[in-house]
């Protein structure tokens, strides 16, 4: 299973912070995982923005970034404290 | 040193110590950030801080590292909250100490500008009329591009 989360407004968006999910074969890297999130919710492209980067096992990466089961995968909308 | 917390902190306390500590220091700058209590159109009741651990700190450490390659510091130290405060809370903190007073005021700066656009943080306010996640203005992007050198 990997563990996606959902920072900021993204959790509001998908009514969740945080889901296991069971990784289909056809998904094995972020860009993939972006659009297959995004249809299985109906979130009508919330996670394809281009302001939305992910983190993979806490790194932040470059789509097309391979991810597999197992991994914690996490949604980060723009960032900013102070 | 650097403390990410979602407990209230003394700016005034941290400051004292900071510069207690800063032995050999000519010049110690500090800037406290609060809640401010006036949202775009109305007035605001709690402000929500959500940070994503350890990133978190990891990037605020290479933030801090940067500064100290950057400017010849002493020392500098940066406290940031998390959780949910009210308004005249301290939310961050930042101190820099050093020889002389300009290194210190500009290093704090650059890390007030990381910490407001690209430290791992998002926030939540909460007014009369419902919650609202707050993203840096243009202005806070100006701000930090000062510092991207060519």
């Amino acid at each position: 299973m990997a563990e996606i989360l959902y920072f900021g407004r993204l959790s509001d968006v998908t009514g969740t912070f945080c889901e296991q999910v069971s990784l289909p074969a056809s998904v094995s890297d972020t860009s993939a995982v972006r659009s297959w999130l995004d249809q299985e919710n109906a979130l009508d492209g919330a996670l394809l923005e281009a302001s939305v980067r992910l983190a993979v096992n806490g790194e932040i990466v470059t789509d097309p970034y391979p991810v597999t089961d197992g991994d914690e995968i996490a949604f980060l909308p723009p960032v900013g404290g102070g | 040193m650097i403390r990410i917390s979602d407990q209230p902190f003394d700016a005034a306390e941290a400051l004292s110590e900071f510069t207690a500590r800063a032995t050999g220091a000519g010049a110690v700058v500090s800037f406290t950030g609060l809640v401010r209590d006036q949202a775009s159109s109305s007035k605001v009741e709690t402000l929500h801080l959500q940070a994503y651990s350890p990133m978190t700190e990891t990037g605020i450490a290479e933030a801090r590292k940067a500064a100290h390659e950057r400017w010849p510091l002493i020392d500098s130290h940066i406290i940031h909250r998390t959780g949910d405060m009210s308004p005249g809370d301290a939310i961050v903190f930042v101190a820099t100490a050093s020889a002389h007073r300009r290194a210190a005021f500009e290093a704090a700066d650059f890390l007030m500008d990381y910490l407001k656009t690209e430290a791992i943080f998002w926030k939540k306010e909460t007014t009369a009329s419902g919650t609202q996640w707050i993203e840096p203005r243009a202005e806070d992007y100006k701000d930090r591009a000062r510092w991207t050198r060519s």
